[in-house]
């Protein structure tokens, strides 16, 4: 349950060790916290994240093995979840790889996997939570995009599609869930400074973990639709949007 | 996907709606409820998630049987009848409520569920102690009379019990005679909290109400300045129909497009309120309304605070432990959010319903807006209300945790063992129990 203030009892994180996720708990965990879940792939990695989370004695950190790829086992992992902690009150889907475009021009088959880590299995299991949520009546889909997705530019042609299908498909869920009391938050970061991104020279506007996480849950306690990190990306995509396919080419892929 | 079409819900205070299926009482069909059970909801006054239930069923109240018998004071009244449709038909007759609470749009059922108080705290008690029968919905699908003496334990744990020991459908209660429908009232301007305090308990002894606004919008020495004031039933008045009670309808407000309450507009509100009041008056007449509800005169009043809703914080601590109320004002008139509008009054004896809010002790009301820094600001204030002994007040509440209410109400174990014995499964249930674990 949520209180006045926007504080809930669980928070489901999906891809529970994304350095943006656990940065989001942190500005969303408050003193109405009954239990995290971790669902992630690596139950290792889970772990170590659920070690390093500062929560109270009376939070209840839960690892959960949940792999994208495995799509036919998303309905139970999360009906496992709903009879564990009862109701789920926020899920935070951060489950996404970057790739390397190159690499998947080479070795096109590669992109399967990719595309099911960013897009199918996200989906199918944002259906399997929605359906919980819709039952319970009240709940929060907070869905990790990004600003690749917006435009989508050749040097990322396969991620940037991906995020995008994922993006359209929640803001299209939105539309239906909000008549059953369900929130749906899209995050659209530009890049961020981590794990993910190392070793690649940073995007103008570049970001960090904690100052998505921030306003993701800033965004939450709002009710907002869409939240763009930073704010100045939105008016810098509205434009980029708006340019000939010559000029974006140009500026994007130089 | 559900079937049934579903409704938005949300308390008084607006800050949690969540989607829900509507029933009427006279229509339950407990078969339908579902696995998230049902709630039953009376005006929904209630502030906080008390009269709801995300996903599952809300039972609206609809009888509209006022039964009085003249003679003695004893009312048959259904659960949804309201203090003002109540009142309209008892006060020309002689009677009036027992307990009222700063609004006369709450249902006998409600009143019961909350076990309301009202101004006359220290001398009447809670509505529960004038309850003399109930008739409930239990889960298991029996429509039972409760008194205090058939089932003690069940009937303690339904007054105060938030609805969630079953439907209440009926209640006899005892009304007060009064033999006008006017107030003689009585005003007091303080200039500080001790003021304020001394004041109030030395009305207490002859007066029947008495209750205080208190200014927390200023900081220093006059923090916590306040206007008391006390009084009771006019004895008689003049004019051919002493008992005539006509109560103006709502005044309607279009609902503003931005909170019209903010720490200016709330600051000079109560520098307004302050210097508009006598520094001493008495035996001022005024009307039950003027006098009862004045917050009564606009309809939907809540919507002042805009879309992002409101928190009315109430807690009580023991008489001793009045620091805590003086360090409630301080902290808020340090962080001054919106606020306007807060409450002190000094209860009297307790009672031994499990989950009765009213305590031996000073209750502070505040409203403040529904913002994460007033929350984390409202919870280091609870830390302090625990350890002094005190406790929230659920009907109120949108914020608290399990763990305060386990502390402020150190008898819980035996509502839910009533529970137990009458709803096992937790048929009736709501977004309050489940949030609180009650």
């Amino acid at each position: 349950m949520r209180d006045a203030s926007g504080g809930v009892q669980n928070i489901v994180v999906f891809g529970g060790t994304s350095e943006i996720a656990v940065a989001t708990l942190a500005h969303l965990i408050t003193p109405s916290t009954t239990a995290v879940v971790l669902a992630c792939r690596d139950v290792d990695a889970g772990r170590a994240v659920a070690e390093s989370l500062d929560v109270a004695d009376t939070v209840e950190v839960v690892v959960e093995h949940w792999d994208a790829t495995a799509h036919d086992s998303h309905q139970g992992v999360v009906d496992a979840i709903g009879a564990r902690v009862g109701d789920l009150d926020i899920v935070i889907m951060a489950a996404g790889v970057l790739g390397n475009q190159d690499a998947l021009e080479a070795d096109p088959t590669s992109a399967v996997g990719m595309i099911d880590a960013n897009v199918t299995g996200p989906v199918v299991t944002l259906l399997a939570c929605a359906r919980q949520m819709r039952a319970q009546g009240h709940g929060h889909l907070v869905v990790l995009s990004s600003v690749a997705s917006v435009r989508v530019r050749r040097a990322a042609a396969v991620y940037g599609a991906a995020k995008s299908a994922l993006d359209q498909f929640a803001l299209a869920m939105a539309d239906g869930l909000s008549a059953d009391g369900v929130d749906v938050t899209v995050v659209r970061p530009g890049f961020v400074h981590g794990r993910m991104t190392a070793g690649r020279p940073p995007a103008p506007f570049a970001t960090t973990p904690d100052a998505v996480g921030a306003a993701t849950a800033a965004a939450v306690r709002r009710g907002r639709r869409v939240v763009w990190v930073p704010s100045a990306l939105r008016a810098v995509f509205a434009v980029l949007s708006l340019l000939p396919r010559p000029l974006f080419r140009a500026i994007a892929d130089r | 996907m559900s079937v049934a079409a579903t409704h938005r819900v949300s308390g008084w205070g607006n800050t949690t709606p969540v989607r829900v299926r509507l029933v009427d009482d006279a229509e339950v069909d407990m078969s339908a409820f579902g696995s998230r059970g049902a709630i039953p909801r009376g005006l929904g006054r209630a502030y906080g998630d008390a009269a709801q239930n995300s996903g599952g069923t809300v039972v609206r109240a609809t009888g509209e049987t006022i039964d009085l018998d003249d003679a003695t004071g004893l009312v048959r009244v259904s659960a949804a009848v309201s203090i003002d449709e109540l009142l309209r038909h008892v006060i020309p007759a002689g009677w009036f409520v027992p307990v009222s609470a700063g609004t006369r749009f709450v249902t006998i059922g409600g009143a019961i569920a909350a076990d309301i108080h009202g101004k006359n705290h220290h001398r009447d008690g809670s509505f529960g102690d004038w309850v003399r029968s109930v008739r409930m919905l239990l889960a298991s699908g029996d429509d039972v009379v409760v008194t205090p003496q058939s089932d003690p334990e069940l009937f303690a744990a339904t007054c105060g019990g938030m609805g969630l020991t079953g439907l209440i459908r009926e209640a006899t209660v005892q009304l007060i005679p009064v033999s006008s429908s006017q107030m003689a009232v009585s005003t007091r301007r303080c200039n500080d909290l001790d003021a304020v305090m001394s004041t109030m308990v030395d009305a207490e002894d002859t007066n029947r109400y008495t209750v205080a606004w208190v200014d927390a919008t200023v900081r220093g020495a006059r923090c916590g300045r306040g206007i008391v004031t006390f009084g009771d039933h006019a004895e008689d008045a003049s004019g051919a129909d002493p008992t005539a009670y006509r109560p103006r309808s709502p005044v309607r407000i279009p609902g503003p497009a931005v909170p019209l309450v903010n720490s200016v507009t709330g600051r000079i509100f109560s520098e307004m309120w302050f210097r508009r009041a006598p520094r001493a008056r008495d035996d001022e007449t005024m009307s039950i309304p003027a006098y009862f509800h004045p917050l009564d005169g606009v309809d939907r009043w809540n919507r002042v605070w805009g879309r992002r809703g409101f928190v009315q914080h109430q807690f009580v601590v023991p008489l001793d432990a009045d620091d805590v109320v003086r360090e409630a004002l301080a902290t808020v008139a340090a962080s001054r959010p919106a606020n306007f509008l807060n409450v002190l009054k000094r209860f009297g004896p307790g009672s031994d319903r499990p989950l009765s809010f009213p305590m031996p002790g000073w209750t502070l009301t505040m409203d403040l807006p529904a913002t994460a820094e007033v929350a984390s600001m409202l919870r280091g204030l609870d830390e302090r209300v625990l350890a002094a002994g005190g406790r929230h007040y659920l009907a109120k509440d949108a914020l608290v945790s399990p763990a305060a209410v386990s502390a402020g109400y150190p008898d819980i174990e035996r509502f839910r063992s009533v529970r137990d014995r009458v709803d096992p499964n937790r048929v009736w249930c709501s977004d309050l129990s489940r949030r609180l674990g009650l």
